[in-house]
């Protein structure tokens, strides 16, 4: 069974009188564990196809599953509490909270989210901050930090509550080509190492050249799946 | 919910400028709300005091229809040795009462031998009145402080505009119940100062010598005063002693007595009722300025984090968490402001006790404001503040918890 599944899906913008369609009858299907991509210029539906996959807004008709959950069915609540289980998000600008340090970003979910006990937490944060290199940084706040490194701990948060599914939109859009590389790189091997599915939106390069499939849309239609370079490193 | 309480706090202290500005509003207004409530119910407490403790007494009975015709004095208006017994003994009744003291009130003339003038005087047991009213020897401001026998304490004005001195002869003259005229001579044992109020510029004399210018064998009686021992209970001690009299009728079957608080005796009743007013007047105020301070800062901090918030629900933030974390930032300005004002009140009434602030209220001079903050004050203040903070934050904290995720992100 795949873990996404999109049966016609189409969103609708209403701007007073006038109705904009963001998505046309877009299909497809996600197997858990994919390193993939969506790509189209600006204004083709890629961050409102995720924003759906996401459960953060809800499809105008069509069907769309994820992780065996009609999304269009969830409420606030219930689409809240799904994302917490099952979703871990990467932004454009890192959106880390300013108040909490490094440690405490990655800690947020785990803590207001899933309630998990202090040995627990302490754990898996201080597990995953090593792996994004960023243990050493733990006890900073975010304007004490490069933008590599926010996106870094970006990646730690979105991992951190086991999710079945990242999503990451134009996550390396406010990178320099080596850090976003870089950023690129600790993604994959995590997604080698915990087997999780990473979904990107995106329209630069050095994201394309390293997915496995690429999902091209435009005008809110998608126009073309093919493979792309990157793959598993096993 | 530590861990949101740290966040708030966090984020209080991130806008350091606009926290310390609403906290400080906050206090301030807590500070001159305490400030006011603690000085306005010291002048009333002062000035309450001296009207009962030397004058009036805390309740006080006459023969219905006496204080209609009070101007007067109608000694025709007085009760009998009867009627005195009965109040004794209801009073003994009632633990709460800590004396009694009946007085002949009459009207009459006041002779130095060379001029004369009008006086009103009452006529009293001195141990029975200055067990009552006990502030009354204070007021002899020259002079023995004691009522004897065959002595008169004279008002000041009346001093002043005679000339007559402590120990200067003096003659009272008064009609009596029958239309006969009487006199009798007094030394001049002291004069007192004079008191707001009704009966504040009356003269003093032993009863014995009221009966005895009045041509009176047996006790007449024209007001009974009443002191309690526990003034928060005037009001149902007052209750008591009308629900014990009330079997005393008329033979038209009306009630025989009246049974009066200082409340209803005193103008200064009214002052006091305006004094209260006008606190809840400042506590309107007060819940005013918290009101509009917080709305207007929280509304502010929901605005400037709205992706944040947008954040921190896509993250998977339940509703009422994000709820929760802007309550308690209302709450903890509330709490902090309500902290900071207290103080700056405990201390600025210190400050002013120490400083013996003097206030002069009609003739009377001197008076030493004592404002003093009873806890129950305090927390009234403190927990209006602070209920008014977390509901000025109830309207943007709906906000920020109702917000789309999706829209949340997409601000800039």
């Amino acid at each position: 069974m795949s873990l996404i599944s999109a049966v016609d899906i189409n969103k609708v913008y209403k701007s007073g009188e006038i109705k904009v369609p963001a998505l046309r009858s877009v299909n497809f299907e996600i197997e858990s564990g994919s390193f993939i991509s969506f790509i189209g210029p600006s204004g083709s539906g890629k961050t409102t196809l995720l924003n759906l996959i996401g459960c953060l807004d809800k499809p105008t008709s069509g069907r769309l599953e994820v992780a065996g959950e009609s999304t269009s069915d969830l409420s606030r609540r219930g689409a809240a509490s799904f994302r917490g289980k099952n979703l871990g998000f990467i932004f454009q600008d890192f959106n880390l909270i300013p108040v909490l340090t490094v440690y405490e970003n990655v800690e947020y979910p785990l803590l207001i989210v899933q309630n998990l006990p202090y040995k627990e937490r302490k754990h898996r944060v201080h597990s995953l901050l090593e792996k994004v290199g960023m243990i050493a940084q733990m006890n900073k706040y975010p304007d004490q930090i490069s933008g590599g490194q926010k996106q870094r701990v970006a990646v730690a948060r979105a991992l951190v509550s086991n999710p079945r599914l990242v999503l990451a939109d134009e996550p390396t859009a406010n990178l320099d080509s080596k850090t976003a590389f870089m950023v690129i790189d600790i993604m994959r091997q995590m997604r080698d190492d915990f087997g999780v599915t990473f979904i990107f939106s995106t329209h630069d390069p050095k994201i394309v050249g390293e997915v496995e499939t690429l999902y091209t849309l435009e005008d809110g239609l998608l126009v073309n799946t093919s493979v792309g370079k990157g793959g598993r490193n096993d | 919910m530590i861990k949101l309480f740290k966040i708030a706090l966090r984020n209080l202290i991130r806008f350091k400028r606009r926290t310390l500005l609403t906290t400080s509003l906050i206090a301030i207004g807590v500070l001159f709300v305490l400030v006011f409530i603690a000085a306005s119910s010291s002048f009333s407490n002062i000035i309450i005091g001296q009207i009962t403790d030397s004058m009036l007494g805390h309740i006080q009975i006459h023969k219905r229809g006496y204080m209609a015709s009070i101007d007067s004095l109608p000694l025709t208006m007085n009760l009998n040795e009867k009627a005195w017994k009965q109040f004794r003994s209801a009073a003994k009744a009632i633990p709460e009462i800590e004396s009694i003291s009946p007085r002949i009130k009459f009207g009459g003339m006041f002779s130095n031998y060379m001029d004369s003038t009008n006086i009103r005087i009452n006529g009293v047991y001195p141990d029975m009145e200055i067990a009552t009213i006990p502030l009354l020897l204070s007021r002899v401001n020259k002079g023995e402080k004691a009522i004897k026998k065959g002595e008169i304490l004279i008002p000041e004005l009346l001093a002043t505009g005679l000339k007559v001195k402590v120990g200067d002869s003096v003659v009272v003259i008064a009609t009596n119940k029958d239309g006969s005229v009487n006199g009798k001579s007094f030394k001049v044992g002291g004069v007192i100062d004079s008191v707001t109020g009704p009966g504040g510029r009356d003269g003093y004399i032993h009863i014995e010598d009221a009966m005895d210018i009045l041509r009176i064998d047996q006790l007449e009686v024209s007001e009974v005063a009443i002191r309690i021992n526990d003034f928060s209970k005037l009001n149902k001690i007052n209750d008591q002693l009308t629900e014990i009299l009330s079997e005393n009728k008329t033979k038209q079957g009306k009630q025989m007595f009246d049974v009066r608080t200082w409340e209803k005796l005193s103008p200064f009743y009214n002052i006091s009722k305006m004094i209260d007013i006008m606190t809840i007047f400042i506590k309107i105020m007060l819940i005013a300025i918290v009101l509009v301070s917080i709305m207007n800062v929280m509304i502010m901090a929901v605005y400037e984090r709205i992706r944040e918030i947008g954040t921190i629900s896509a993250l998977g933030t339940m509703p009422e968490k994000i709820l929760a974390l802007f309550l308690i930032e209302g709450f903890s300005l509330g709490v902090v402001g309500v902290i900071a004002g207290n103080i700056l009140a405990l201390l600025s009434i210190f400050i002013m006790n120490m400083s013996e602030i003097t206030f002069n209220f009609s003739r009377q001079t001197g008076y030493v404001l004592a404002p003093e903050l009873k806890i129950g004050d305090i927390i009234f203040v403190s927990v209006v503040v602070i209920i008014m903070s977390v509901f000025a934050t109830l309207q943007p904290a709906i906000k920020a918890a109702k917000m789309e995720p999706v829209d949340a992100l997409r601000h800039v």
